[in-house]
């Protein structure tokens, strides 16, 4: 596989390529596709031909993401199918971009994603619908680029080019309170990235305003207090589009209001990858310091619990998931800063999981709610009966969700937890009650909604997933399954990085200067 | 390994095949019952006029209300496929089996499959160990199994559900075999949980009704409680030893001493998992309840296999309880409290299940003394001998609840409790064959002389009271208390324990088969015996019950009569648990024949007290129905009640975690304080700034030029004073 990618010559167009080809569908899309027409059969192959076409470009992309599978070697240090050209000379800033193990596995995450997802939602935005997919496809060049930026200013652009799209979809195409969440993510994630660019800023003037590359900014010397600052800065952002607690209030509402493609969209980390890759690489000595450490790892393990708690409580199924996010993302937390090659690989594959099973759950109560019009708990119960099928494959989503050895859910926590022990005993202990309580939310949402009587004759006449939903859900139950027996080829793609990372803060740490 | 293990190229390489059997069993059993399975109607009660809140309670209301004798389309296939998959599985265990025996190895047999967990110097293997614990286990679970899975042919076959039922069943099976045979704690605690969600599923199975889902969904939980203990423990492990396989952990226990707080830490933390899945204090309380699935259910998971595997975790992990004394004397009282207290609700039920219930719990109880008090093998002898007789037991009781229910349909009865057994009486001769299986059953859990209970039991009271003067756990101390009287006072409680199982269960016998027939007399005719399908598996286990002891006579027993050898399972354990017995006894110290003999003698006399005394004071024939019994006061109700111990849980802590996350976390914190005063009110500070903001830019020039001349007011002032 190696030889064909190399004979296409792969690694010098795959990178550009992945941010293109979203572009390239967004124009075709928005300037070919056939606006409204008279007439309701002519309206659905209008319909149709859009929703193929953003269908296509998606499926392009995950398949040029795919060469990368191949590509990368991660045991190779360093970043892969590279590419810098000179951009904005008078700063320094240059466009540089490249993948590791990690960026590969979310970038193959997140393009894989995306298709299913719209195949999963497939009919159900019916207005503005050129705009919606165009929108979207541009939401995906902005998360790719995350991805892939090695300069700080690039994948600022990026970052915010992320902002956008997503603050239009949910305003736009989202539920009864969609202003209010659509106004309440843009606040929470603008704040996040201002403090962020500021901090660029100032890691820019103090390496003598001549550079943005990630790696030559690694070294920069600073007091000790200013690197807590600007690590703070970064860190907040990233916290607050990951959902850390308690920077996590504007995700339920987004996800409950957003549409079931750009909700799947929504739990891609990107906020975790950028703790791995910028705020802890920038600033190692203050993220390793002891009070930073034991703070965040404190907001990461109350997190958890406190994501569980609050899950417990929800009314609402696509809330309940949206907690259980927030509760699985202080795992993530937890490993990347224990700082073990164990529990840093087991967050890294807690991103994926997280990305993994919460879009599979989205995706299948997306379904619910194209038959229900409703994703309250209390309107369901006993629906196992009449979907035997979506109600087979929900419970195994959950289980994934809970950790149940066997799938995903299971080797992310597990490596985790194992690997912060020795560092962190107490916070390790208190994290894995998590395990406990996510038992206890899941399985009690998953009784009321499919087990107990069928008691609400609305729910009699509920027709079983069809052969294209079906073929989305055994997808995401079969990447579940696969990851959680035969992690190996996952793994082997997140170990390289994780070790190389742990080994960088480590030493990093050590260089820094002592605060003056 | 440099030497060849003397089990390579034998018909044991195979020992993968024995738990994919049942995994294709699953499969094709799954896709029958997602096929056709609980479609809608039949199956419903609303939808059935005669149904509703009839009194249908207990098993197969769901069934019952709806047509009788509608079965499931593949009902065939699934009758075939469904246990034959664990019968060939049981075959091929039992060829191994021989092998072994004949091979007479003594290291484990290790097979590994794949790198399952690649992390650093982690590095976690799909492997399995084959040795002769795990041998002993894998024959149980696949013979024990195939007795029940033929068993629930006739018990099941008018469900709905069938398919689904075999193929949660096979899956089942399938854990069961991974928990037993892995190689490592990972790999032992896939099937360890895999377990807990095959009988979250088989206790929810008739899930129309939320009794049966709460069940299911409680049994889940507090086991979950118990599988974080296991993880705490295998953390512990790695942060301390660096392995997580049994033979890397055994290598590095070894450098520890004897007392060391990791070891103890990892053995307690361990023991809080065996605590959840075998029910013992305080994680016992999700037992009772999981008597809401089918009872063939219960006895192959909640009787014969899943719930020993806290018991066989104990006894794989030996040489670390042994490196222990304090963790062994805590699973010595732990047990041993188990047991009496869940004797003594036991008197008092009235469901013929949940009696049952809280005898496994008992003896289980039991099972933990023995391995707690360093006697592994004596453990491990009456996990057997209980797979026997408890498997026995409840699969009798299903043939019961099974007439009963019948009865009822065809006479067009009043449908009462089917499983309260005050509404049965003077079963024997409706069903002679339930009715002399379920009293060998009886005598050997009483621990009646020859039958199999009696010679487990006695072990482990044998042994504890031998062990109770001059071994390392009797020097030894538990929070100051000297572990010689720990010892001697469960010993004492285990006979009080052994004559209150004599009690309860004579009780149950002769409520439910012997005095008159309290059934509505209406469904009295009705009531006939079990299908060969289901009176075969009992009469195979009624003679292992009664025979069983044979698996490890005691020497004062061989040396009086000739039956062949003795001590078999103790020699055949030997070297899996022999060093550690070693370690706690100190040296073997063996007591001689005639004192084991009295030991004996006095458990027999408290069994055949216990049974002497609840025959007189039940009076079979003065025995009253469910109706018309008072109700129960002072003690008694206390027991009824099961000391109200869900009461008080669901009180002090079910309540108070949902009101605080309800009001407090998420109203308050997330809803108030986060986004109300924070994100809200930065909101309206915001709001505010642009109000300000738009009254500034007015648009007339005038006040721009006041501003601008502030402006540069101040500048001047900066400039100049600065």
């Amino acid at each position: 596989m190696h030889g064909l990618l190399a004979s296409l010559q792969y690694g010098r167009w795959a990178l550009p390529a992945l941010l293109l080809i979203p572009l390239i569908g967004a124009g075709l899309i928005r300037f070919f596709g056939r606006s409204a027409l008279p007439g309701q059969e002519l309206q659905a192959a209008a319909w149709r031909e859009v929703r193929v076409l953003a269908l296509a470009t998606f499926v392009a992309e995950a398949v040029v993401a795919l060469g990368l599978w191949w590509w990368v070697d991660p045991d190779v240090a360093g970043y892969q199918a590279k590419l810098d050209y000179p951009w904005i000379t008078d700063w320094g800033a240059r466009f540089t971009i490249g993948v590791d193990g990690l960026s590969t596995v979310m970038i193959l995450l997140t393009t894989l994603l995306m298709p299913l997802a719209v195949i999963g939602s497939w009919s159900v935005v019916t207005t503005k619908i050129r705009s919606y997919y165009s929108l979207l496809l541009l939401l995906t060049t902005g998360v790719i680029g995350v991805f892939v930026s090695l300069d700080l200013i690039l994948f600022y652009v990026f970052w915010e080019l992320m902002l956008i799209p997503m603050y239009f979809i949910i305003g736009i195409w989202g539920g009864r309170d969609r202003l209010q969440a659509s106004l309440r993510y843009f606040i929470f994630t603008m704040l996040g990235s201002l403090l962020m660019l500021v901090a660029i800023v100032a890691v820019w003037m103090a390496a003598g305003e001549t550079t943005f590359s990630v790696d030559a900014l690694r070294a920069g010397n600073m007091s000790m207090s200013s690197q807590r600052w600007l690590f703070g800065a970064f860190f907040l952002a990233f916290a607050i589009k990951s959902a850390v607690f308690p920077f996590h209030t504007w995700l339920p509402d987004a996800q409950h209001e957003a549409p079931t493609t750009t909700a799947v969209a929504l739990a891609v980390k990107v906020g975790a990858y950028g703790i791995v890759r910028f705020a802890m690489p920038l600033f190692p000595a203050a993220a390793l310091d002891d009070g930073v450490r034991t703070i965040i790892i404190g907001l990461g393990v109350v997190g958890i619990v406190y994501g569980a708690l609050v899950a417990l409580v929800q009314p609402d199924f696509k809330k309940l998931v949206s907690y259980s996010s927030i509760s699985h993302v202080g795992f993530i937390i937890l490993g990347l800063f224990a700082l073990s090659p164990q529990s840093v690989a087991g967050a890294m594959l807690v991103m994926v999981n997280t990305g993994v099973t919460s879009s599979a759950m989205m995706c299948a109560l997306g379904m619910m709610h194209e038959r229900r019009k409703t994703g309250r708990i209390e309107n369901f119960g006993g629906i196992a009966r009449v979907v035997p099928m979506m109600a087979t494959l929900m419970t195994l989503i959950a289980l994934s969700g809970i950790g149940l050895p066997g799938t995903n859910g299971f080797i992310g926590e597990f490596l985790v937890l194992l690997g912060s022990y020795t560092a962190y005993p107490i916070a390790t202990v208190v994290a894995a009650t998590g395990v406990v309580l996510g038992a206890v939310y899941a399985l009690w949402a998953i009784q009321r909604v499919i087990f107990n009587p069928l008691d609400n004759p609305e729910n009699r006449a509920l027709k079983d997933l069809n052969a294209r939903e079906l073929g989305v859900l055994g997808t995401f139950a079969i990447v579940i399954l696969w990851i959680g027996v035969a992690p190996g080829a996952v793994l082997h793609r997140l170990q390289g990085p994780a070790t190389r990372f742990v080994t960088a803060i480590s030493a990093g740490a050590d260089r820094a200067p002592a605060a003056p | 390994m440099a030497v060849t293990h003397p089990l390579t190229g034998t018909v044991a390489e195979l020992i993968w095949l024995v738990p994919l059997l049942p995994f294709l069993g699953f499969l094709i059993n799954g896709v029958f019952s997602l096929s056709t399975a609980y479609l809608p109607g039949p199956l419903d009660p609303s939808q059935d006029p005669t149904s509703g809140h009839s009194g249908h309670t207990g098993e197969f209301a769901a069934v019952q209300a709806t047509h009788h004798g509608h079965r499931h389309r593949w009902e065939r296939a699934t009758t075939i496929i469904g246990p034959a998959v664990v019968i060939l599985s049981f075959l091929l265990a039992a060829a191994i089996a021989v092998t072994m025996i004949g091979a007479g190895s003594e290291a484990p047999f290790i097979q590994r499959y794949s790198t399952w967990m690649p992390a650093g110097t982690l590095q976690v293997e799909w492997a399995f160990q084959l040795d002769h614990l795990s041998m002993v286990m894998v024959l149980i679970i696949t013979g024990i199994g195939s007795l029940i899975h033929l068993f629930s042919i006739g018990y099941m076959r008018e469900d709905p559900g069938y398919a689904r039922y075999f193929a949660y069943l096979n899956l089942f099976v399938v854990f069961m075999l991974a928990l037993v045979l892995g190689a490592n704690y990972p790999v032992i605690f896939v099937g360890w949980e895999g377990v807990g969600l095959c009988s979250y599923l088989l206790i929810g199975f008739w899930f129309s009704d939320s009794n049966n889902a709460d069940a299911g969904k409680k049994a889940f939980i507090v086991n979950r409680v118990g599988d974080f203990g296991f993880l705490i423990a295998m953390f512990l492990l790695w942060s301390n030893l660096g392995a997580l396989d049994f033979a890397g952990v055994a290598a590095k226990a070894a450098t520890f001493p004897v007392g060391s707080g990791v070891i103890t830490a990892i053995c307690l933390f361990l023991f809080l998992g065996c605590a959840g899945k075998s029910a013992q204090m305080p994680l016992y309380i999700w037992l009772p309840d999981a008597m809401a699935g089918p009872t063939p259910v219960s006895a192959l998971i909640h009787a014969a296999t899943m719930v020993t595997a806290g018991v066989y975790l104990i006894a794989r992990s030996s040489f670390l309880f042994a490196l222990s004394p304090t963790a062994s004397l805590t699973v010595v009282i732990v047990g041993g409290v188990t047991a009496i207290f869940a004797a003594s609700i036991a008197l008092k039920q009235w469901d013929i299940k949940k009696v049952l219930a809280y005898s496994t719990v008992s003896q289980l109880g039991y099972m933990f003394v023995g391995v707690g008090a360093g006697a592994y093998t004596a453990g491990v002898f009456h996990l057997v001998t209980h797979a026997f007789f408890k498997a026995l037991l409840f699969l009798g009781s299903g043939s019961i609840i099974h007439a009963m229910h019948e009865a009822y349909h065809e006479g067009h009865a009043h449908h009462e409790d089917a499983q309260d057994m005050r509404n049965m009486g003077g079963l024997r001769h409706a069903m002679p064959w339930t009715w002399a299986c379920m009293w060998v059953a009886t005598l050997a859990i009483a621990g009646v002389p020859v039958f199999a209970g009696f010679f487990s039991k006695d072990e482990i009271l044998g042994e504890l009271f031998e062990r109770a003067h001059g071994s390392t756990l009797a020097n030894a101390h538990w929070l100051g208390i000297p572990g010689s009287a720990i010892l001697y006072v469960f010993y004492g409680l285990g006979l009080v324990t052994a004559f209150m199982t004599a009690i309860y269960m004579t009780r149950m016998m002769i409520y439910t088969f012997h005095g008159e027939s309290r059934t509505d007399p209406k469904a009295r005719p009705h009531l006939r015996e079990a299908p060969w399908i289901m009176t075969g598996p009992l009469a195979v286990l009624a003679v292992l019950s009664a025979a069983g002891g044979w698996l490890n006579l005691p020497e004062w027993f061989t040396e009086a009569l000739p039956v062949g050898r003795g001590e078999l399972l103790h020699h055949w354990l030997e070297p899996v648990v022999g060093p550690a017995t070693v370690a706690l006894t100190g040296a073997e110290p063996h007591t001689a024949s005639s004192a084991e003999f009295a030991l004996a003698a006095v458990a027999a006399a408290c069994a055949l007290g216990g049974i002497l005394v609840a025959y007189l004071v039940l009076k079979p024939g003065k025995l009253t129905s469910a109706s018309s019994s008072p109700e129960a006061h002072g003690v008694a109700r206390m027991l009824e009640k099961k000391y109200f111990v869900d009461e008080v849980i669901h009180t002090l802590l079910v309540s108070p975690v949902i009101r605080v996350s309800r009001t407090l976390l998420w109203r308050g914190i997330d809803v108030g304080l986060i986004d109300g005063l924070m994100v809200n009110g930065s909101a309206t500070v915001a709001r505010g700034i642009a109000w300000v903001g738009a009254r500034v830019q007015s648009g007339l020039v005038g006040n721009y030029a006041w501003a601008i001349a502030l402006g540069v007011l101040g500048l001047v002032a900066v400039m100049t004073f600065g």
